[in-house]
Order: structure tokens, then sequence, then C-alpha cells
């Protein structure tokens, strides 16, 4: 933060007019149905100002403040996710004329490239995760479309949730990389660092001014703060060894017994990239487009196999997400698939927390089964 | 080669799920032309005994002349698929079957009930005659119904939608009505199918979907007990429109208290 | 190159093997070339309907046919079961990774199959007697569960003709006029004598069966990187993308679907994965 300017809290909407006037449709976190969502941002005014999110397990309520800030908050139930692996996208569409030949064209997005207002810690290293996924390997071509317009405005947390645990995953409370501008908010106005030769660009057209060291170290005391707030963690760093050692864990009944094998929590995961792929054709039959929705390892149509389920009962589905999320990750790349936002615990209707799971498999320090 | 001969019957039910059809717009223009619609009253076509290859079926079995005419209509289709709640699972008219009120509630209703013949229990139509693919919902809609058309005509069983609701509501930004509210939600017991419509204007699954894959009933049913439902309600909101689904009407029982039924 | 979209193929031959397995050879009419490993799998689209994983038997001989035998037990498969000679389908492929075939050799190949699981090993059975100078003995176990299911007779046949090969069968219900063995293909392993320090071995088939033949081929001394097996799992995207396939770490359309028996053994039969 040491070479962070500062925007005076009047000019942050110079900040979503410039980016506009750059091409992007700009989203931002604004107050729906009792939630923050990234929704379309025009004016600074929708922000969530004096609006502070109050989270439990299976249970998530807006609160008014006193506060003047706009992102005195933790999260929503969307991550960066949505932007870029959609709930649901066309691949391709086909058309079969009346002899029969078939024309297959690929669906590659067109739309405008994206400015993200308010990105998390967490958000930022699970789009690092899925861009690894998505990208690394074989090339994705809607993931691609979409991630390679999008701009990221970071806010480091300074409010986590009491199902937050970013701490203990080693990636938040502070946007340490992957954003091309970085916000801390204080109560006059924002510090803002660069990341990125596009974010510069943007940074040039606002009216910063220098920061003071009083500003500089009110921001991170308030990071250091948010680190300190955090009481939840994950046992160990790497769980895998013990999960897999654990697959006969009498707790994968007990937790069956309280899961809906809901999808929620892979829903709001912003790692999970699990989907389904699914034919809709026009009525007439001619046509037909081939699509992708988000599917969960929590439903049966997940591991069935010619009309065998292989996951058919929940405790066998939480293992799979368990083992996966915190486990085979770390085979596949490098880490582990959670990067510890808590919107699992939260958004879970029966207030199932990953971390509690974890502890009670893997015990206390993810030695293994106590 | 002949186009496809489709009928639609009509049993016990309001007839709410054949709109899907009749609501259709330009599809059911679409659908004029691929199909020969033989029977379906609604729409103007009389011919209860054709042979067909599709018979859609709405409304419970629920009285002694539907016990005979659903067989026939068995006889005469090569596929049986029944359109909604009252046909799937017993639909609302079910409620009867919970205990023995039915001649109570055709005394009370009826001036001559005396010409009023129907059976103790409304049953789904699988409790009487094979059934080869099932749309549930009170109502089902267009785009369900047209799919399952659709893949049928492309000689294929449709596709059986099973997942839950809230995936539904997770691809739609719906937010959690359940976690933000604390409403009692069924999204997470109920079948997907209907675009999460309910939870997308706020309001809390009433499961007209009927049961999902996998439903942990209990687990929803002590989440509602935490929200602060009494019994009664938790039992309503298992039976109320699905209460022949056994997935359903096992939980609900385990909530009716007695005296239920004289509320 | 996006690899989700489909390239159109024309159906020249349908065979129908049995009333639930048919045969169907294709030619793609872009005319691009095509290659494929013994082993991988194409994803074939029917029309309005979707796709499924199916391993290729044959492909690129001398009429540069794609071969794939089907058995129908899903909502694409039934569907695709309807489709005649001059019908097209959409395919996409090849995927995954195929037999070991520069590891084999020079040594002994056992081949052990059960059920359809004969499907993808026949890749791997052409490839050697194409190739018969490379390869030592070949031996091939199959099993089904009723004699009748046993397809393709007169190919077993064809191929215990050759020089070094060996055939042997066995059905776990025989029929009328069955020449095989009766029982699991396991009993076969104590009727073969096997070259354990220079054979590999390949399985395909149910998991309960690739499970036991792995044990037994161990029995028989063979080294566990020297037992190879091709898995089934939900495929959807076939690029490691959609998840389903997740075996462990593996994701069995990239990674596999053939795999070395250390890299799953530890998961291999464990209920839930």
């Amino acid at each position: 933060m040491k070479h962070a300017a500062f925007l005076p809290r009047h000019a942050l909407q110079i900040l979503l007019d410039a980016l506009s006037g750059e091409g992007y449709r700009v989203v931002g976190p604004r107050v729906r149905d009792g939630a923050i969502l990234y929704e379309e941002l025009r004016d600074v005014a929708d922000l969530p100002a004096g609006w502070r999110d109050e989270q439990q397990p299976g249970q998530y309520r807006l609160e008014r403040t006193d506060t003047q800030r706009s992102f005195a908050w933790a999260h929503g139930p969307q991550g960066i996710k949505p932007l870029v692996f959609r709930p649901r996208e066309s691949l391709w569409r086909v058309h079969r004329s009346a002899d029969g030949r078939m024309a297959f064209s690929a669906s590659i997005p067109q739309d405008p490239p994206l400015a993200v207002i308010g990105a998390r810690a967490c958000d930022l290293a699970a789009l690092e995760l899925q861009d690894r996924h998505f990208l690394e390997s074989i090339r994705d071509p809607s993931y691609a479309a979409h991630r390679a317009g999008l701009f990221i405005v970071a806010v480091h947390c300074t409010h986590p949730a009491s199902t937050c645990f970013c701490v203990s995953t080693g990636d938040g409370p502070r946007a340490g990389k992957g954003f091309d501008l970085a916000l801390s908010e204080l109560d006059e106005g924002y510090l803002i660092e660069v990341g990125s030769e596009r974010g510069a660009h943007i940074a040039r057209m606002l009216p910063l001014q220098l920061s003071s060291d009083e500003q500089r170290e009110q921001a991170e005391a308030e990071i250091a703060h948010a680190a300190a707030l955090q009481t939840r963690q994950l046992p160990g760093t790497n769980l895998r060894d013990s999960l897999f050692a654990n697959l006969d864990h009498p707790r994968w009944r007990e937790v069956a017994e309280r899961c809906l094998s809901c999808g929620n929590c892979t829903s709001v995961c912003p790692t999970c990239f699990c989907h389904a792929e699914q034919d809709l054709p026009s009525l007439d039959g001619q046509s037909a487009e081939h699509v992708r929705q988000w599917d969960s390892c929590f439903s049966e149509g997940h591991s069935t196999i010619h009309g065998i389920v292989i996951r058919a009962e929940t405790g066998q589905r939480y293992r799979q997400w368990l083992t996966h999320k915190l486990g085979s990750w770390h085979d596949q790349y490098g880490r582990s698939g959670c990067v510890g936002c808590g919107r699992c615990i939260t958004w879970c209707p029966v207030g199932i927390d990953l971390t509690e799971e974890a502890r009670a498999i893997c015990g206390p320090n993810g030695e293994g089964a106590t | 080669m002949s186009k496809p001969r489709i009928a639609v019957h009509k049993f016990s039910s309001c007839d709410g799920c054949q709109l899907a059809f009749l609501n259709a717009g330009e599809d059911l223009l679409t659908l004029g032309a691929l199909v020969d619609i033989r029977h379906f009253l609604e729409a103007g076509f009389a011919e209860e005994g054709a042979e067909v290859d599709i018979a859609f079926v709405e409304g419970s079995i629920s009285t002694p002349d539907e016990v005979e005419r659903i067989r026939r209509v068995r006889a005469n289709s090569r596929h049986l698929v029944t359109l909604g709640a009252c046909a799937t699972a017993g639909g609302l008219q079910a409620l009867r079957n919970l205990d023995d009120s039915n001649e109570d509630w055709k005394q009370a209703i009826y001036a001559q009930p005396e010409f009023i013949h129907t059976l103790a229990h409304a049953e789904p139509v699988h409790a009487h005659v094979k059934v080869d693919f099932e749309l549930w919902g009170c109502p089902v809609n267009g785009r369900q119904v047209l799919a399952a058309v659709r893949q049928l005509l492309f000689g294929v069983a449709p596709l059986d939608e099973r997942d839950k609701v809230c995936m539904e509501c997770k691809r739609q930004h719906a937010v959690c009505v359940m976690v933000t509210q604390g409403k009692p939600c069924m999204g997470p017991v109920t079948r997907t199918g209907c675009g999460a419509l309910c939870p997308r204007f706020g309001r809390d699954c009433y499961a007209c979907f009927g049961p999902a894959e996998n439903a942990n009933t209990a687990a929803l049913a002590r989440r509602l007990e935490g929200l602060g439902l009494p019994p009664v309600d938790i039992a309503r909101r298992f039976l109320f429109i699905n209460s022949q689904a056994p997935a359903f009407r096992e939980e609900g029982l385990r909530h009716y208290p007695p005296g239920f039924a004289d509320d | 190159m996006n690899p989700y979209l489909p390239r159109e193929a024309e159906i020249v031959e349908r065979i129908q093997e049995t009333p639930t397995v048919f045969t169907l050879r294709l030619r793609l009419t872009d005319g691009q070339p095509y290659g494929f490993e013994a082993g991988q799998f194409n994803m074939l689209y029917l029309h309005g309907v979707g796709e499924v994983p199916i391993s290729i038997v044959a492909g690129g001989e001398a009429d540069g046919l794609l071969t794939h035998t089907i058995r129908a037990v899903g909502r694409v498969t039934r569907g695709m079961m309807a489709l005649r000679a001059g019908e097209r389908i959409g395919l996409r492929g090849p995927f995954g990774r195929g037999w070991p075939l520069a590891a084999a050799e020079g040594r002994e190949v056992v081949v052990v199959t059960g059920g359809l699981g004969c499907a993808p090993s026949v890749s791997i059975i052409h490839h050697i007697l194409r190739h018969r100078e490379r390869y030592g003995r070949l031996t091939i176990l199959q099993g089904v569960k009723h004699a009748d299911d046993l397809i393709w007779r007169t190919q077993y046949e064809a191929w215990s003709r050759q020089p070094e090969v060996r055939v042997l069968l066995v059905a776990d219900v025989a029929s009328p006029g069955w020449q095989g063995a009766v029982g699991r293909v396991t009993a076969l392993f104590d009727r073969i004598e096997l070259d354990a320090a220079h054979a590999i071995a390949m399985l395909c088939g149910p998991e309960g069966m690739m499970l036991a033949s792995a044990a037994a081929l161990e029995q028989l001394g063979l080294a566990a990187g020297d037992i190879y097996l091709s898995m089934e799992r939900n495929m959807q995207c076939a690029v490691g993308h959609c998840g389903h396939c997740q075996f462990g770490a593996r994701f069995v359309c990239r990674d596999g679907p053939v795999f070395a028996w250390p890299d799953i053994r530890d998961l291999l039969g464990v209920r839930g994965f």
C-alpha cells in the first residue's frame, strides 16, 4: 500500500464513468431482496452504503448501520464466478436441414467486457483457481471470452462475516494480486492501488491525490483488524491425506442426516466448476441449442452412468464434495479448493459448517481421525 | 408418413394443466403442424376412443367411471404421460385420503349427495395403469410440457428433471428466502422444473412439483420446526399439493396431529 | 479449436449385434483427417437429444470408417438404436488416454474383458494383430453374464486361429451349444500360463471383474504397474471441465479412461467413488 493514491469519496463516480467510457459494462454490489448482489451499477448512490451483513450458519441478514461507507460488509451469495463461469450458457447450436444434414456452429459470447467493483480477496483467489481449471489444460472458449475482458476493482475486506475464514486458507482479507485496481475504503474516501497496465490506464483518468501516512496506516490497521476478527478456521493446511484415510468415518453418515443434498453450497462456492450439458431442441425439431448449466456433486445426475447412480446416498455426495474441495484439489491444482469465504456455511439452509465437518473427520490439526 | 396422434384426457382436476397447451401461443401452431390432435375437449377435439401415440392425462382417478375410463385410455395409447400434480400424485383432492372424511364432505357440500359417486380415495394415475412418463407440477408449464412432447416425437424418453429447486434458484440468482428471511421454503426437497418461480418473486416454494430425488424431508422438517412452524403447519407444507407422493406423504403424516382434519 | 463443437458424421452401415447392442460405422462428412489411439473415445451426438461417450472400436482402416459398438441403455443410446444408414449424427473426439501401446511392444499381452467391455479392447486386439511382429503372445479372456450376450463370436473364432493367439471364453450362465467355460472370468487365470515378468495386461469391463482380475494377475506375478484398466464414469464435456467423471484427483475423461492399476487402486471398489 506504499504507493497508494487517495481518491475522495465523492470522486468514486468518476471511476464508474471512466470504466463505462472505456466500453465496460460495470457491475457492482447492490442491495436486492435482502442480500448484496453484483448487479449493473451506474450510480455510486446505488452502492450498499450504510448496510452490513450479519451472517451465521444458515442465516444472512442485512442490517442498517450509521456508517457512510459503501463496502462495510463481507459479501453476498455470489463471487466473481457467475460473471465468467455463467450459470447457464449456450455452447453451440445445430441446424438440421430437410435432407438430414447437420450444421454445427459455436456460440461464442459477444457481450461487452465487464468491470466488477468490490471484488474480495477470497473471490480473487477463487478466480485464479477457476482460471487454472478452465484455461490451463484445455481452453474453454466461453470462459475465456468472459475472462479476457474482465476488469477487476477489488476492495480489501474490513468487515468479515462470522462465517469467514480466509485467514486460515491464506487468501485474505487483503487482496494481494489478480486485480486491476484495489481500494481501501476510509471514511473520507479510498486508497487506490494499481495492479495492472489496464488499471493504470483507468487510474490516470481519476482526480487522485497523494495519500497521507495516517491514511495508509489506518487502512492497514483495518485489514489487520479484519483478520483478527475471524474465529473460524480449517484444520491444518493440506487435508488430503487425512480425508482419504477416513473414507469410512462415521461422520459422513452423521452429516448425511442433516444434509439436504440441495446443492446450495456448491452453487455459492466460488471455486466449484461442475456443470451439466443439455440439449434444448426447438419444438419443430429442426434446430437445437446445446447448453451447459451449473451442476452439483450433490445431484443424482452428477454420478449417473447408464442407469446406475454411483453416489446414491447423501453421505457419499458430501464425502465427494469435501474430499475434492479440501483434498484432491491439491493434486489437481496444487492447493486446496477452499478460499475461506464461508458462503457454503451461510447459504446452507440447515447451516452445515464445512470447517466443523473437516475438524470432526480430520482432527483439530488435520492429523487424522480422533 | 402420417403425423403422430395425440390426445389430452381430463379426469378429476381443475383443467389448469391443459392450459400449458392452450396458452402456448405460436408453439401451439407449430405443434398443430407436427401432430394430429385427436382428442382434446378444451380445444374442441372430441374423439375419446381414438387410438393415439401419446395420451396426456390430467387429473386424478376419483370416481368409479374414471377407473374404467383410464383403462380404456391406456389400451388406446402407445405412450401415456401424466399432466400435473393431480394425475401424478393425487393433487389437492387427495387430501381427502388422509382420513375418512369423504362422506362428510359430500354431505356438507352437495344439495343432493346421493347423485355424487366418488371413490373414498383420489388416486394418481399410476395406481391404476402403467404410466410412461410423469410431468409434475401444479400446474405444469409450457416449457416443461413441450420439451417432453419434443423428446417423445424424437422417439426418446423425456428428460426427467429431478434436481432440487435450490439449484435453479442459484442459477437464476434468486436470493434464498429461507436463509435471508427465515421463510419455510420447500425448495430443498422439491423438484425443479418451475424455473424457481416462487422464490424469484420472494415467495417460499410450496412444493407443487413434488419430491426431488433423494429428498431429505426429515432434515427439512427439523429446520421448519426450528423456524417456529408448529407440527400442523409442517404437515401442511408436505401434504398440500402432492400428498400421495410417498416421500411427502410419510413426512407429512409424521407431523399430522390427531384432529388435524377438523381444523 | 473449440473442444465442444461436434463434426457431422454419416452412418454408412448399421449392424444389429444383439437386441440391445448395435454397431454404427461412420464417415466424417467434412473430409478432414481423423486419428485416434486404441482405447480412446468419441462423444456421439443424437440430434436434439444429447451426447454420449462411446469407445472407438476401430477406425482409420482401409475404408476410413469409424466403428462404434453401442449398448442401448439410456435416453441417447436408445434413441440412437433407431438410426438407419444414411442418417447423420454429431461426433467429437478422440478424447482421453488410450492403451499403453508403446509399453506393450515386445511383450506378451493379456486382454481381459467382461460384458460389452470388449468394445474398448477390440481396438487393442486389432492393433496387435495388424502389427503382429511387434508383440508377443496374445491371450484374450472374455467373460459374459449369459452365453447369449457374447457378440462377435465369429470374430473371436477368427482371432483364435491367428498365430500366437489364445482366446478363452467364459459365461456365468451357459446356453445350448456353448463351447466356452462356465463361471467367472477370474476362473480362467488358472488355465493360462504366463511369462509374468514379460507380460502386460489390459482390463476392461465391470469394476468388480477388473478388481478381481487385477488381484489374480498380481498373484500370477504381474507387476501392478503392468496392469492397465479402462474406466467408465459420467462424462459430458470430455475435456476435464464438467467435473462429473472425477475419480479422486483424476478426470477419467482426460487422465483416462485407461489407467495404470497403481494410479487408481486406492479408490477402485470404494462405494461412492
